[in-house]
């Protein structure tokens, strides 16, 4: 965790006293709500279907139990007694008022916690992997760099009005578990030959209405010149990006119209002046942020405990769990545990305070006071000692946050979609629910294997449809609620833009539609080896969709010949 | 009027806006006084404005117009002002600082157009000292604003080192 200095909290206490005195302002008609718009929404406040939205900032998804704790409290006192993790390693509170939002944000600061550039048109929220510092494919430990760029980002005089937003990820591990490549900027943090580390620069990746994946225009800058290289990047595109039309305004269009070579060739040079100027990064401040990340207390334990193998051989729910939700840990004898925010009927990524505190307990007692959210919309335990699984097994249990069906069918992604956002064209949460229902036999579950399932309620793309297994995306049919289902998209190291199947359907329908896409995958598999998205890739998406739309094509005429004969 | 803030204080203004006529005609200089111009019309009538035999210059530029543009004139010049569309725009904030750091201006930055309260923390921090604030804004109270935050990690043209360089050099 990483632990503010004097300088970090007055920044944050500052920011709460400007908040305020710009709600006040507002709120005695001193400042007009267009003028007061993206003051609210560079502090998380959105205007949304109920209420005001506040979106709370986890930065790159690290998280103290008390900082848990203060947010079941905000859920508590100042909204409806739960929050929402979104896959942007935030928390979103649905029914806040605008006149408490000050005081959240001040509580928050208390705990070290703030809402700043949260959304708004800056750069937003800094993502990395939810195992970053613990998974045993790591090359280089990820956190340091994402304070480092947290900092940097944090009142950025330059890039506050920017064209649009602007999301930066890191990831630091063989696997890509952090989206890089459909970020404005995605960083790969690597060792160069002599062990040094430095970043592979990606940009003009992002999802959206013109879902686009990254490209590399820097296959290694080494360390030092982090920062006066997004510099040049913010600068080409604060310039140069376009402005004119709010949906051609990220950075992603800007490559595209001006191609990745004009755009890094601009890049370098703008950085030409830049480079080793005052940003050049120096060790001392690498290792000054470094020391200020508390970090476990390891014991020394043996690779696999007794105790953890014997339950696994004795309990199959335990085995099941423990197959899904424990990942590996660098350190012998520890695992990373996933709490499941996917339990059937609970909206993905919803958490009740109640929960929230629970796991603020579970994180003190098992793994070392400290949690992360992920961008599946899940807790991570990343400490855990694999003797105390078991226990945390039952207690995880107990409070419904031990659901085994992490990269499964049911572990859902979906956005909060029509039940809250007033941007929907349609509703996810009942339909990730009816998905969840369709699929809630466990063994079905793991027989099906691997599989991503996201669901967006517009094209806005904030449940990931384009890079789901299966995608599901609410569309808007004369007034109607309707859903395009994608298949073959995928995140991570072989990230790729699923494709359309064909028209769109009814939300009583997907479930059947999803069943189908299922049946042909089990069907068509050579071992349960093969995983869907491996299937789709190797036969295409033709015999997929000959099973959803022939039986569908025939159903309507089932329909039709039943009304003809009423 | 736009209330005039320099240098974090409230001012009189004594320049004098000219730009082309509606029908696209150049407008006729006057012989003295201050006068701030826009860009075509600088690269247009230079020449006609530096032969005047009083007062000063300056030209401003707009959101979508390049610094380098005026970098070898800034000799002649006394003021250089950056129009905002709106505030939301935020290209002049890029604009200032290569004004600032590439080409050396250390005259008088001007944020001119759409500029309230709220933006000049951001907007001193990136080179400007002079604000043209809309009407209908407390200028008193937009004083305030300059001391929003009082540290900045960042390198900028008012503390161009970084947090980072200058706690170092505070602990040496
Ligand atoms: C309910 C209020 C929300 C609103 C009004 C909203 C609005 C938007 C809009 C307008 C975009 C498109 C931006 C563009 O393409 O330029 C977008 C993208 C996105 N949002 Fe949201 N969003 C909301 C909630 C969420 C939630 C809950 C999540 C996480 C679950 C989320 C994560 C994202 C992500 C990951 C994108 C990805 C696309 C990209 O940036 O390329 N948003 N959002
Ligand atoms: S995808 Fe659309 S419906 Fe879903 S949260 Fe984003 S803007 Fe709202």
């Amino acid at each position: 965790m990483y632990l503010y200095d004097a300088v970090d909290q007055r920044l944050v206490d500052e920011r709460v006293a400007q908040f305020r005195d710009q709600t006040r302002r507002f709120l005695a008609g001193e400042l007009s709500e267009d003028n007061f718009r993206p003051l609210r929404l560079q502090n998380g406040l959105y205007i949304q279907r109920f209420a005001p939205m506040l979106r709370v900032a986890i930065p790159y998804g690290l998280l103290a139990s008390r900082q848990l704790r203060a947010l079941a409290h905000i859920a508590r006192k100042w909204d409806r007694g739960y929050g929402h993790f979104s896959t942007r390693q935030n928390i979103q509170f649905n029914w806040v008022k605008l006149e408490d939002v000050p005081d959240i944000l001040a509580h928050l600061a208390s705990v070290q916690m703030h809402a700043i550039q949260t959304s708004g048109n800056c750069i937003r929220n800094t993502t990395t992997d939810h195992l970053a510092g613990v998974a045993p494919d790591e090359i280089v430990d990820p956190l340091v760099w994402c304070e480092l760029i947290r900092q940097w980002s944090t009142f950025h005089p330059e890039f506050a009005y920017l064209p649009r937003k602007f999301k930066i990820a890191v990831s630091g591990a063989e696997n890509d578990r952090a989206a890089i490549q459909v970020h404005d900027i995605g960083l790969q943090a690597l060792r160069g030959a002599n062990g040094e580390t430095g970043f592979r620069v990606l940009v003009g990746g992002g999802l959206g209405r013109t879902p686009v994946i990254g490209t590399a225009i820097r296959e290694f800058l080494p360390w030092p010149h982090l920062l006066s290289y997004l510099d040049a990047i913010l600068r080409v595109y604060n310039r140069h990006g376009r402005r004119d039309n709010k949906y051609k305004a990220r950075i992603k269009i800007l490559v595209r119209e001006l191609t990745p070579e004009v755009f890094r060739a601009q890049v370098d040079a703008e950085w030409a002046h830049l480079k080793d100027g005052p940003s050049t990064l120096t060790a001392a401040e690498v290792g000054r942020i470094t020391q200020r990340f508390t970090r476990p207390q390891y014991q020394k334990l043996e690779a696999l405990s007794v105790h953890y193998t014997q339950a696994l051989a004795r309990e199959r729910g335990f085995a099941n769990w423990a197959g899904r939700n424990v990942h590996p840990h660098k350190v012998p004898g520890y695992a990373a545990v996933t709490l499941s925010l996917k339990k059937t009927g609970v909206p993905p990524g919803d958490a009740t305070a109640d929960q929230m505190d629970a796991v603020a307990d579970l994180a003190d007692r098992y793994s070392f006071g400290e949690l992360r959210v992920s961008h599946e919309q899940n807790l991570i335990l990343s400490d855990v000692k694999q003797s105390d699984l078991h226990a945390l097994w039952q207690e995880a249990k107990a409070l419904g946050l031990a659901t085994p069906n992490i990269g499964l069918i049911t572990n859902i992604i979906a956005c909060p979609g029509g039940d809250f956002c007033s941007l929907a064209n349609a509703k996810s949460i009942p339909v990730a629910e009816a998905i969840q229902r369709r699929f809630d036999d466990l063994d079905y579950q793991h027989d099906i294997g691997e599989l991503d399932l996201n669901i967006s309620g517009c094209m806005n793309s904030c449940g990931h449809h384009h890079v789901g297994h299966i995608g599901i995306l609410g569309v808007d049919k004369q007034g109607a609620e309707f859903y395009q289902i994608s298949i073959g998209g995928a995140q991570g190291n072989a990230a790729a833009l699923g494709k359309v199947i064909g028209p769109s359907f009814a939300q009583d329908e997907v479930p059947d539609v999803i069943e189908k896409l299922i049946q042909t995958y089990l069907a068509r598999r050579d071992s349960e080896a093969e995983r869907f998205i491996d299937v789709v890739r190797r036969i295409g998406i033709a015999p997929f969709k000959e099973h959803v739309y022939g039986n569908a094509d025939q159903k309507r005429e089932n329909r039709n010949g039943q009304l003809a004969a009423a | 009027m736009a209330t005039l803030i320099k240098n974090a204080k409230i001012a009189t203004d004594s320049w004098q806006r000219l730009d082309r006529a509606t029908d696209g005609s150049l407008p006729s200089v006057p012989a003295t006084g201050d006068v701030l111009v826009s860009l075509p019309l600088w690269q247009a009538m230079a020449g006609e404005l530096l032969g005047r035999n009083g007062g000063r210059l300056g030209v401003w530029l707009d959101g979508s117009e390049d610094p380098a543009q005026i970098a070898d004139s800034l000799e002649a010049l006394s003021l250089v002002a950056i129009h905002f569309a709106q505030f939301t725009d935020g290209r002049g904030y890029s604009t200032a600082r290569l004004l600032r750091e590439r080409h050396g201006w250390k005259g008088e930055l001007r944020a001119i157009g759409d500029i309230q309260r709220d933006q000049l923390f951001y907007l001193s921090r990136c080179g400007f000292d002079a604000f043209e604030l809309n009407d209908g804004l407390d200028p008193q109270g937009a004083l305030s604003a300059f001391t929003d935050f009082t540290e900045a990690y960042q390198t900028s043209v008012e503390r161009p080192l970084p947090l980072f360089r200058r706690r170092v050099a505070e602990a040496v």
